[in-house]
């Protein structure tokens, strides 16, 4: 897979169906969207799927995935991304649909959305990037913010008994959708984990069992204002807490 | 529903939700996504019995919003999709309108007006004439057809998938709760046997018969300013080199008219009764209906009002078609008579009378 460049320097290796022209990407440093998109990016070549793809992405900071890879991609609107891919793939059965957002995008603004495309199984895959904020914007409460946690409209602390508890989204998708779905949370802390579970993801929606979900737990140093030790102890700690790590439903239960 | 076929000419008996299926299959439509609103929801009545002799598809959504947006998908795919509403249902659609405005998506929205503002009443109005033309947070680039009869609802339902595809600017039919729901004579047929060429879809994503094709990175977020501006002037341009090929309008007896009366839509019939009443009694009165309400018949309009003295403007909504009306003649002195009932229907007998009274 990695090539030496003429200076004898090891080049990382990049999935083959990166776009490799806009590599670097755009994402902040830190930021978990890479490792998703690398995951996503290895899932699909080792499913020899690239193209056959349509990957549409959400508004938010998944609209910087636009030119990420080099498969046909489609930016919607902030939660909308569901129903267009939903939309695609009711009219071409044969394309592979794939939505990507944030929680935001997911659990507030298109929440009606994932919860019907649950319910009535779309054959589409929907990956969600949960890192407990609103990064594009500047770093405000959204539906996965911990509790006490400190966001630009929760200055003082998420406080639950106004606003609620974090939303479970892969739980919430797992009570709602019909048998031949695939739910799972994983996490950018296991990366290999993570590629298992959105290539399964995947193949379920390639089998036509039903609506696949993977939710994504990442981290947003940016707007945490954390470093790197930091980030990876919320992702690891005290994300866990709320947002368990692991398959929620597969076909076959 | 009555058993009828679009071989040949077909003389039926149809409310107007069922003309605009049958136009539907008849512009070689493939899917319909749509949401209940009253009163457009016999269009998918009538269009979810007719998909499987035609093999066509249905998705009812769970809302107008995603309504909107798997339109939108559908037509990404190269599929022609449409979907249909009415009021509160008109301004959730306007979100996915945006996209395709600024993506340049050949989306085909079927509008039955009912009344506003809020849900008010499930029955007529031309009150969406603003929100249909103008809607979004953009500069309107979109193109509306103003049916009046229903052999315009299957004509213009057809010519709008066409004009969507041709010009790849959302296209509007631009109906109400009356034609939606009454029941008229006219003639369906296949277009393409009259030699109506039916536009091809052709995917704009996932062009799946070329695994060759060049990946598309297709985006509505934009850095700069700049970027924006150059997209949005090459838009302007293209809308308005197609407004001058695609404006419609009729025009009866304006070449020596005191008195042109303007109205659009169901109400332009109430027009056409009136001024042939006041014809017959040789008052000097002229009839103007612009079809395409946008783009707007402006030259046409300037043209046919240029000897009258008196322009009559008549509309189910309190000022919409006179707004747009007045920004086409801007720079004219013609004195305007409104007769503006919003929500409410408008006979010729009214009509008639109001200008009698002048």
């Amino acid at each position: 897979m990695q090539e030496l460049k003429e200076n004898n320097i090891l080049q990382p290796a990049m999935p083959a169906c990166w776009y490799e022209e806009s590599k670097p990407h755009k994402f902040c440093p830190g930021c978990g969207h890479g490792i998703i998109l690398k995951a996503l990016g290895e899932a699909v070549d080792e499913l020899g799927i690239r193209d056959k793809i349509v990957f549409g992405c959400d508004i938010g900071c998944s609209l910087l995935a636009w030119d990420f890879f080099d498969f046909d991609t489609v930016q919607t609107h902030h939660g909308r991304t569901t129903p267009v891919i939903t939309g695609m793939k009711r009219a071409k059965q044969d394309i592979i649909g794939i939505a990507y957002m944030g929680d935001g995008g997911g659990y507030a603004i298109g929440s009606q959305h994932l919860f019907n495309a649950a319910v009535r199984n779309e054959k589409i895959t929907v990956l969600l990037c949960n890192n407990s904020n609103y990064g594009m914007t500047g770093g405000q409460m959204s539906p996965t913010s911990l509790p006490g946690m400190k966001t630009e409209t929760s200055p003082y602390g998420r406080d639950i008994n106004q606003t609620g508890s974090p939303t479970k989204g892969p739980e919430m998708v797992a009570a709602v959708a019909p048998e031949g779905a695939y739910v799972a949370r994983g996490t950018v802390a296991n990366a290999r984990q993570l590629k298992g579970f959105i290539k399964k993801a995947l193949e379920n929606q390639i089998a036509g069992n039903g609506f696949s979900f993977v939710e994504a737990l990442s981290g947003c140093p940016t707007n945490w204002r954390t470093n790197a030790k930091q980030t990876w102890e919320f992702i690891e700690k005290d994300m866990t807490q709320y947002f368990k790590v692991g398959e929620l439903r597969t076909p076959q239960s | 529903m009555a058993e009828v076929s679009l071989k040949g000419e077909q003389r039926v008996f149809m409310t107007g939700n069922e003309v605009i299926a049958w136009a539907a299959v008849a512009a070689k439509a493939e899917i319909m996504y749509g949401y209940p609103i009253t009163p457009q929801n016999e269009i998918m009545h009538y269009w979810t019995r007719l998909a499987p002799k035609y093999g066509k598809k249905f998705l009812q959504t769970e809302d107008e919003i995603s309504a909107g947006f798997t339109t939108l998908g559908g037509v990404f795919t190269g599929t022609k999709a449409f979907t249909a509403t009415s009021g509160p249902g008109n301004v959730l659609m306007q979100e996915s309108a945006g996209m395709a405005e600024m993506m340049r998506l050949p989306v085909v929205y079927i509008i039955q007006q009912r009344g506003g503002p809020s849900t008010a009443t499930v029955i007529y109005g031309q009150q969406e004439t603003t929100l249909t033309c103008f809607g979004g947070n953009g500069e309107g680039y979109r193109i509306v057809y103003s049916p009046a009869t229903h052999q315009d609802l299957f004509d213009y339902t057809i010519k709008a998938f066409n004009m969507a595809w041709t010009y790849r600017f959302p296209t509007f039919v631009l109906g109400d709760g009356y034609q939606a729901k009454m029941r008229e004579p006219l003639t369906i047929y296949d277009p393409e046997e009259k030699g109506i060429k039916l536009v091809k879809p052709e995917p704009i994503v996932a062009d799946l018969g070329q695994p060759q094709r060049k990946t598309k990175h297709l985006r509505n977020c934009l850095n700069t300013e700049d970027e924006l501006y150059e997209i949005l002037k090459g838009h302007q341009a293209d809308y308005d080199a197609l407004s001058s090929k695609i404006v419609e309008w009729d025009a009866q007896d304006c070449e020596d008219a005191d008195l042109v009366i303007v109205s659009h839509g169901v109400v332009s019939r109430a027009a056409l009764g009136a001024y042939k009443k006041l014809r017959a009694e040789g008052k000097k009165i002229g009839y103007f209906r612009p079809i395409t309400v946008r783009p707007f018949p402006q030259e046409q309009l300037k043209q046919a009002t240029k000897g009258a003295k008196r322009l009559f403007v008549a509309e189910s909504a309190y000022g919409q078609l006179l707004k747009i009306v007045q920004n086409n003649l801007y720079g004219s002195t013609l004195e305007i008579v409104p007769m503006l009932r919003p929500g409410v229907g408008i006979t010729s007998e009214e009509i008639y009378d109001e200008i009698s009274k002048l």
